[in-house]
């Protein structure tokens, strides 16, 4: 049975993409609206060899969004997971704070875009301004309800055990709270990708980029390009969320 | 060290109802030095609140506790507690959890380790000290909860019904093995049960809980030696009396 499954996580997508390219060649789709996979692994070779704008190859595209993202995500993650963690341990700070949170957090990452330009310029530091945005809310709501969830006798057990406040908040709360802090920075990170990608659609003076890429794919109407470029976001998106599991099953080995 | 509690009385008071539940009623009770006593009474009548007061995990409506003669600041530092729930840290493994209180004290990680695998060859969990609490038996968790409360040398030590989730077999195990604990250790100890034959087996003194709010309605010293051995006659008798009591409780 467990043969069969992983033999068919890899199966079925590519029956998709048979089935796919069986109807770009019987002329199904329109090329020029729906490429076909073969079209798009040559655009992909295209972006790789020659680059787009030309020169401008694809390794440096995934090397500035990833730069991007690194930066916004670890800002988040270093001010989010303390701050959820005080918030979920004193209820009268989490009592002030809910609103705020509530009302900053349905605001699209995006919209913040015009401040972060005037805040910090075009470049680097706003890209990673937008991503610090999209990456903080899951990862402090995670953090919070991680810490509301830790069995309080345990917290009376560190206690007893001669444990000081601050020891109890790097002890009990933080180890606590790990399994849903990861569940967080999972949804972070995705979150963090997407933004970015479509703030590079908009704000990016560089010219490198993943979201600049298929812009410019866009400009000279290539739609091999384009969904090559999607395709390129899709499989780094799943890259990354696989490394956090793999630090996620080495922490919580003891669940 | 001797432990006293002197009138003590808790209401719980519901923050959006404001409604009260008066939980401990003028509670009296000692244990001398290196004593053990036992608490014995219905379900929810107020023995976790009690020792939870005890060991200031919660405060006290009105009264007063006395540790050797003196009403402590700080009681958790004095007082050591084995949870019902064994209130292992699930993500540290048996020495580690062991080796708790050590490490909360600055205690370099070569001598916690000696330390704590002192207790796991003393506790019997030989083998087991790289394993994690959710790969323990209900037995072996306990005697890991015991020995991490131990480690810190507590003056006294409050259990809540340490035993009430295991099996009767390994249940009068531990039985022996606390008792075992107790001679060697010479700690004074306040005991929750809610086992008869536990609380005769172990204790020089028992005392009933009234049902809620709880009141000190028996005390009972047993006048048995040690070792004692619960198939006798005269461990009859008072097992007995408290059966009586129990029965009156509820009705
Ligand atoms: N923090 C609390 N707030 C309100 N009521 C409580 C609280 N803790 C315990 N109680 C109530 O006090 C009573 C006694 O509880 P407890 O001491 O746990 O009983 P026991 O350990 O004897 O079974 C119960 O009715 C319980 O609902
Ligand atoms: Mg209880």
């Amino acid at each position: 049975m467990q043969a069969i499954l992983s033999k068919a996580k890899i199966l079925f997508p590519l029956l998709i993409l048979v089935l796919w390219q069986a109807c770009s060649t019987i002329g199904l789709f329109p090329t020029v609206k729906v490429p076909s996979p073969v079209q798009i692994i040559a655009a992909l070779q295209d972006l790789t060899v020659v680059g787009l704008p030309q020169g401008s190859i694809l390794l440096f595209h995934c090397l500035y969004s990833l730069q991007r993202v690194a930066i916004g995500f670890m800002l988040a993650l270093c001010a989010a997971v303390p701050l959820g963690i005080v918030f979920g341990w004193s209820e009268i700070l989490r009592k002030m704070i809910t609103p705020v949170i509530e009302m900053l957090r349905p605001i699209p990452p995006l919209a913040w875009i015009p401040l972060a330009i005037l805040w910090f310029g075009i470049g680097l530091r706003s890209a990673a301004f937008i991503i610090f945005l999209g990456c903080f809310f899951p990862i402090l709501l995670s953090t919070m309800s991680g810490v509301m969830s830790v069995d309080p006798v345990l917290i009376s057990a560190a206690k007893t055990l001669g444990a000081t406040r601050r020891q109890i908040f790097f002890h009990v709360l933080l180890p606590g709270a790990t399994p849903s802090i990861y569940t967080g920075l999972r949804i972070g990170l995705g979150i963090g990708w997407m933004t970015l990608v479509a703030a590079e659609f908009t704000g990016v003076k560089s010219g490198y980029g993943l979201g600049y890429m298929i812009m410019t794919a866009r400009d000279i109407q290539r739609s091999d390009l384009v969904i090559a470029g999607m395709a390129v976001i899709g499989c780094m998106g799943f890259i990354l969320d696989g490394l956090l599991r793999i630090f996620e099953s080495r922490a919580l080995r003891w669940r | 060290m001797s432990l006293e509690v002197r009138k003590l009385c808790k209401t719980f008071v519901n923050e959006h109802s404001g409604e009260k539940t008066a939980v401990l009623d003028a509670i009296d009770l000692a244990v001398e030095n290196g004593g053990f006593v036992s608490i014995i009474g219905p379900t929810g009548c107020g023995k976790t609140t009690l020792l939870r007061i005890i060991a200031g995990l919660e405060v006290a409506s009105s009264g007063d506790i006395f540790i050797n003669g003196a009403k402590p600041a700080e009681p958790w530092k004095q007082v050591g507690f084995v949870f019902q729930e064994y209130a292992l840290f699930p993500w540290r493994r048996v020495w580690e959890n062991i080796a708790f209180g050590l490490e909360m004290k600055g205690v370099s990680t070569a001598e916690r380790r000696d330390r704590a695998f002192d207790f796991i060859k003393r506790f019997g969990l030989e083998g087991s000290h790289d394993l994690y609490p959710r790969e323990l038996s209900g037995g072996m968790k306990q005697r890991v909860a015991l020995a991490r409360t131990m480690i810190t040398d507590p003056d006294i030590i409050l259990m809540d019904e340490p035993f009430g989730a295991l099996d009767s077999q390994t249940r009068s195990q531990m039985r022996q093995f606390l008792f075992d604990v107790w001679r060697q250790s010479k700690k004074t100890i306040l005991f929750i049960t809610h086992s008869i034959d536990e609380a005769i087996f172990l204790s020089q003194k028992v005392i009933g809980f009234s049902s809620r709010p709880a009141t000190c309605s028996l005390e009972l010293t047993i006048d048995l030696p040690y070792p004692r051995d619960v198939t006798t006659d005269t461990f009859n008798i008072y097992r007995r009396r408290i059966i009586t009591f129990l029965d009156d409780q509820k009705a």
